[in-house]
């Protein structure tokens, strides 16, 4: 009898579990069917779980009068370039700091640690002035730029690389390899997990960025869609359908990129988080 | 540990890229913050050096003290609230099996992936004063709508609200990762004991979750003292005095008010501050719960 009174608390929970993640998903499914129905739809009062007319009127009106391609390139360019040159420099340095030994070591590995503690958003205002030194404003460089300082990436390679057992070194220095051939065909192979979850996450995250794309790309020509989106409204009318499904096209990407990855970016979560999973 | 000047060029070769950038694009902009805050500067250009005169201002400056309070309210709201919350729906999921145990977990985790323009579209509409579904709940509790975002008692709750809805996620993976490390014999062998769900909870599950409750809760009050692009958005065309944060001071200061020596003096004091609530909030966690 007692069994059977906590299968019955069982059930309740995982109903209430299940409920509760319905909620939970459901402006999802709220913001997309509003794309697919008629601006005059949208704003019938009620609760209508299906459009009564189906249509992608939204989609084409986005996709045929603002810059939604042009900001899905810059978005596309940027991330791409941000997930390289941060995974690449992460990997360097983390090598370096975890099997080579040379001057300046600790002093290095205590920065990278201490940098944790500076918030990237009190540095607008000298990147802004940097930048605008470089000529950079309204550049996809100007973009990528101060997205590059990702100190955790540095720490989560040097971790990897710490628990490659030695004697793969060893054996490739015998081998009469180099040092950028036992980065190269050791130590980064062995590590491709690594790689693949920390870029997915880079790309997600720079995909992501809002504040410094918004401070740094004034101009329609070189926002990214993230940016963009929020930016361009039209002066007339409700059009909710339509912004929702610059919303939906703006997600897609990283959406799809979790979809498939799912493990790798939970993977990566942890690990730039300090669990190592 | 000896170090030839061979090795030591080859590490430079490895190491460069990243001091390179970090000099250039870190330590360079940290240090001249700092200098910025001494000077009368605009946004771009040179300015005259005015001493403490930006610190003294900050002091008195009834908008900056406001964006504080405004700061550690939405701390208050987020925080802790994301931290159990987190820990409540990963016991939930980590409780079922298989297909339904990732579709759960994906309905919580979903939003935590999408960009903050998407987050801030769907809450605009679902909160919208005259078309938003929200409001047939506001008008059924509290007899009349209510636009959220622009009233000054609501607009820091739910913007707290639409910040737990999208990064709860996060934490929930966190949880799960932690409950799954503690072992099952525990509980089976406190349930032969006669130990209910609650005491099971109570000495088995949070103090050994204890560490990882620490590890988020520290990511989130740093996370949130930046609170930044969701307000802003979502409060884009309303009062923004109404929930101005520090973050949103600093761009106001140099970026709309073209004040750059003010606004990285902000920029400084938000520093100092996460600074000092980090250490102290490590100092206060290294505790043990009993």
């Amino acid at each position: 009898m007692n069994i059977q009174k906590i299968d019955f608390a069982g059930r309740l929970f995982s109903l209430l579990t299940l409920a509760l993640a319905i909620i939970w998903a459901f402006p999802l499914y709220w913001a997309l069917v509003t794309t697919l129905k008629p601006e005059f739809e949208v704003v019938q009062p009620g609760l209508n779980l299906l459009p009564k007319t189906w249509t992608l009127e939204a989609y084409t009106h986005v996709l045929t009068t603002t810059k939604i391609g042009v900001w899905y390139v810059n978005s596309i360019v940027v991330s791409l370039v941000v997930t390289f040159l941060v995974v690449l420099m992460g990997a360097l340095c983390g090598y370096a700091l975890s099997q080579l030994r040379f001057r300046g070591r600790t002093l290095l590995w205590f920065t990278v640690l201490a940098s944790f503690m500076v918030p990237i958003q009190a540095l607008i205002v000298t990147h802004f002035v940097l930048m605008s030194q470089f000529g950079l404003i309204n550049t996809w460089l100007g973009i990528v730029l101060p997205q590059l300082i990702v100190p955790v990436v540095v720490i989560v390679y040097k971790q990897f690389f710490d628990s490659v057992p030695k004697d793969f070194r060893e054996a490739a220095r015998v081998d009469g390899a180099s040092e950028l051939n036992i980065f190269l065909r050791v130590y980064l192979p062995m590590n491709w997990g690594v790689t693949t979850a920390l870029a997915i996450i880079t790309f997600i995250g720079a995909w992501n960025s809002f504040l410094w794309p918004f401070l740094v790309s004034t101009s329609e020509e070189t926002m990214t869609i993230t940016v963009g989106i929020t930016q361009v409204k039209e002066n007339f009318g409700v059009q909710y359908a339509r912004n929702l499904a610059a919303a939906v096209l703006a997600a897609l990407p990283v959406a799809i990129a979790y979809l498939i990855f799912q493990r790798r970016v939970t993977q990566a979560i942890m690990l730039s988080a300090g669990i190592k999973g | 540990m000896q170090s030839s000047s061979r090795e030591n060029w080859i590490a430079a070769a490895f190491v460069g890229p990243f001091v390179i950038a970090y000099l250039v694009l870190f330590l360079y902009p940290t240090v001249r913050m700092v200098i910025l805050t001494f000077t009368d500067a605009p946004l771009i250009g040179e300015g005259a050096w005015v001493g403490f005169k930006n610190y003294v201002r900050l002091f008195n400056d009834k908008a900056y003290l406001n964006a504080v309070w405004h700061t550690f309210y939405f701390v208050l709201l987020t925080v802790i609230p994301n931290t159990l919350l987190g820990l409540v729906f990963a016991m939930m999921v980590n409780r079922q099996k298989g297909y339904m145990q990732s579709l759960i977990l994906a309905a919580f985790f979903l939003p935590y992936i999408l960009p903050v323009s998407v987050v801030f579209r769907i809450w605009e509409w679902i909160m919208d004063y005259q078309f938003g579904i929200a409001q047939y709940a506001f008008d059924a509790v509290l007899g009349e709508r209510i636009a959220v975002f622009r009233n000054k008692y609501w607009v820091m709750p739910m913007i707290a609200f639409v910040t737990i809805w999208w990064t709860i996620g996060f934490n929930v993976l966190l949880f799960i990762a932690g409950l799954r490390n503690i072992s099952q014999d525990m509980y089976d062998a406190s349930a032969l004991d006669g130990a209910g769900r609650w005491k099971q909870f109570r000495y088995i599950t949070w103090p050994l979750i204890w560490p990882v409750t620490a590890l988020v809760l520290t990511i989130q009050l740093i996370l949130q003292l930046k609170i930044f692009d969701q307000l802003y958005l979502l409060t884009l065309g309303g009062n923004v005095n109404n929930s101005m944060v520090l973050v949103q001071y600093i761009y106001k200061q140099a970026f709309q008010l073209n004040k750059g020596g003010y606004g990285a003096t902000v920029a400084f004091s938000l520093f100092v501050i996460i600074v000092v609530v980090s250490v102290l909030q490590y100092q206060a966690l290294r505790a043990k719960p009993r």
